[in-house]
């Protein structure tokens, strides 16, 4: 079907206020991202999969600016031994950064990796090109195409730390794209860390192959900046017997879009996507998760929880495919919003899709109220309103919080979560 | 220590009348019981008391210590002295049995003016307590209340109110689902509780519970309302008899 002319116009606009970087190995990748991104445009607010976030926002040619945030609270994982990476308003700072050397790990950045042949090039774009079927994903063809940082990270084998990636935004009109690749060789192993609200406007895109028996973590806070707006993606593909476990915290945020793209190709393999995420006000938060199931025997989780309150809005759009031949499939997905006035709304979509005839695929998704017993219960103990609905609040997220492996990094989660709580007690 | 006047309480959603004038007064160092046929009230006497929503008081008073209960937060009452022993105590996930015990000594500690407890204090004294009461680490390190056994979850009331030292404490039902063995541990921990500056309030069914924890003064209820207070011996009487006979005399 042909594109509404509104439609590219409205691509075409933006188009022109951006340059394709044009160098060496990527340049193949950028040019059919262009393509693709043509053929389907830019999301607009009557598209299917746009339907409970506008994107009009995330699109517009210019990005809104974005008052900096003036904290002087610690940053999250800044206690960790780990390996910095720092993006200030989307570009890569070497002063800032540690020095990309860690044993076990080869990693460079994408500004500079500008020859003509390069390993990432079997990578770049293409886990993007294959998450757009059976659903469009126009920002992320429009991040492969001009994107102009980023980081290419090559696991080979156990890194001893984990590679902390840090957003730091510091102009108000920042408007930022970068494209991460992460391939984790057979048995390899590794955590990535992001953290920081990076700019103004932000679109990101990360491809993570994971080979056969080797693991990904990812633990991410997208920063606490109100006005900033992001759109990111996530696209992964598992092989056999491989592990792959996300989890994203998100609070505040006047327009999140998180999409999260995984396919499992290899038979026996874990998947993972988690969230915990706090609005309060003027906040839109989006999860959306794709993940599909080509192989036997694997297993996926969804659990995402959202406290929303004054008029927040939270938004789940998740699905679990199984193709045909994919037995033995347990998928679980939950989506859950906590409702702390009337004001506030969670919009969800929970999706199942199902070939094969011997899986086990669980789903749901609830919206409520603190619970009025446990409130009591506490209270009776002698803990005030406002911290028993805090730590019922915090008991709410837990299931999320949980997906993370390492209790060190949960622990720093749940400190952030209760901060966060603590400076809206009434 | 307890006094409760005339006190008249219906349901808010529902024009219905549950306590249609119940007077008690608990003294300190004593234990009262109060047993009584489901529905008679029990229950909602120890519920107003504690500050639950969702129940009014029409007419009468109660206060503790002098000071009106009815007029604070549930929150300011425990801080005052007033503990509940729920009879169905609630899970609570992600809430780590711990951490709730201490931010609870802790708030009450400083709702009172009091200097908080410190971590290393506070892990004593619950270990102390939770010794006696055969509660081990891995109850204490779970959240609250989540796989407890009925026993359990009964046991761990009492350790919340052996840490929290209130000056009246309320048990309601607090025999339903136990078996014996279970019972007697918890009537044990109640019992090393009891001293002078303390009241108790046993809410029950059955007499058996009064063998454990032995009563000052029995009081049976019916209808929203004491309609018999006695000694020890009216709670044999109801384990021999039933409340029928009892009823039927003061009706």
């Amino acid at each position: 079907m042909a594109l509404a002319q509104v439609k590219i116009d409205a691509t075409e606009e933006r188009l022109n206020t951006l340059d394709m970087p044009q160098e060496g190995w990527s340049t193949a990748a950028r040019k059919d991202a262009l393509m693709r991104l043509r053929s389907m445009g830019l999301p607009s607010r009557r598209d299917e999969y746009w339907k409970y976030t506008r994107p009009d926002t995330l699109v517009q040619p210019k990005a809104l600016d974005a008052a900096v945030l003036q904290t002087d609270e610690v940053p999250v994982f800044d206690a960790l031994e780990r390996l910095k990476i720092v993006f200030v308003d989307g570009v890569f700072s070497a002063d800032e950064s540690d020095d990309l050397v860690l044993e076990g790990v080869a990693i460079e950045r994408l500004a500079d990796a500008t020859a003509d042949i390069h390993w990432a090039k079997g990578l770049y774009g293409v886990l993007e090109n294959k998450g757009q079927n059976p659903v469009e994903r126009p920002l992320a063809a429009l991040n492969t195409a001009y994107a102009t940082d980023g980081v290419l990270i090559h696991v080979t084998g156990k890194p001893s730390k984990p590679i902390s990636m840090i957003y730091r935004h510091i102009s108000e009109s920042s408007d930022a794209i970068l494209h991460h690749i992460v391939k984790i060789d057979k048995g390899a192993e590794v955590t990535i860390l992001e953290n920081g609200p990076a700019a103004a406007r932000f679109n990101k895109c990360m491809e993570i192959d994971v080979a056969d028996t080797a693991t990904f973590h990812h633990v991410r806070a997208q920063g606490r900046d109100h006005e900033r707006r992001a759109a990111t993606h996530v696209f992964a593909r598992l092989g056999t017997e491989s592990t792959f476990k996300s989890f994203t915290l998100t609070a505040n945020g006047v327009m999140t879009r998180n999409e999260c793209v995984i396919e499992l190709t290899g038979d026996d393999a874990h998947a993972t996507v988690a969230g915990a995420a706090l609005g309060d006000g003027d906040f839109h938060h989006d999860d959306t998760v794709f993940i599909t199931h080509d192989a036997v025997n694997c297993e996926s989780r969804q659990v995402f929880k959202k406290v929303l309150r004054n008029g927040a809005t939270g938004v789940f759009q998740g699905k679990i495919l199984v193709k045909a031949g994919a037995q033995k499939t347990d998928g679980y997905q939950i989506s859950q919003s906590l409702l702390l006035d009337e004001d506030s709304q969670f919009l969800a979509k929970p999706e199942l899709e199902i070939y094969a005839d011997d899986v086990a695929c669980s789903h749901g998704s609830t919206s409520g109220a603190i619970d009025e017993e446990a409130l009591f219960y506490l209270r009776s103990r002698g803990v005030p309103v406002g911290e028993a609905t805090d730590m019922l609040t915090l008991s709410f997220l837990a299931e999320a919080v949980e997906e993370i492996e390492d209790g060190a990094l949960a622990e720093e989660i749940n400190e952030r979560l209760a901060a966060w709580l603590a400076r809206r007690r009434d | 220590m307890l006094n409760i006047k005339n006190l008249h309480v219906s349901l808010e959603e529902e024009d219905k009348q549950i306590l249609k004038g119940v007077d008690l007064t608990v003294e300190a160092g004593k234990v009262h019981a109060i047993m009584g046929p489901n529905g008679s009230g029990k229950s909602t006497l120890s519920y107003v008391l504690s500050g639950k929503e969702g129940y009014e008081v029409t007419e009468g008073s109660a206060d503790l210590l002098g000071e009106d209960l009815l007029e604070i937060d549930p929150e300011e009452r425990a801080a005052l002295g007033l503990f509940l022993a729920f009879q169905y105590p609630v899970e609570i996930p992600g809430v780590g049995n711990m951490t709730f015990l201490r931010t609870a000594v802790n708030s009450q500690r400083k709702a009172r003016g009091e200097d908080e407890m410190s971590a290393s204090e506070f892990l004593k004294a619950v270990r102390e307590r939770a010794k006696s009461l055969k509660i081990d680490a891995d109850m204490l390190k779970r959240p609250v209340n989540v796989g407890f056994s009925g026993g359990e979850k009964k046991r761990n009331e009492i350790l919340q109110m052996a840490m929290l030292e209130p000056k009246m404490c309320i048990l309601d039902e607090t025999d339903s689902g136990l078996d014996v063995d279970a019972m007697k541990l918890v009537a044990e921990g109640v019992n090393a509780l009891r001293n002078e500056g303390r009241g108790f309030l046993v809410i029950t069914h059955y007499q058996r519970l009064l063998d454990h924890i032995k009563p000052d003064v029995v009081h049976i209820m019916a209808n929203g309302r004491i309609v018999k207070t006695g000694g020890p011996e009216l709670a044999l009487e109801v384990e021999q008899n039933g409340y029928a006979d009892i009823l039927a005399e003061v009706a």
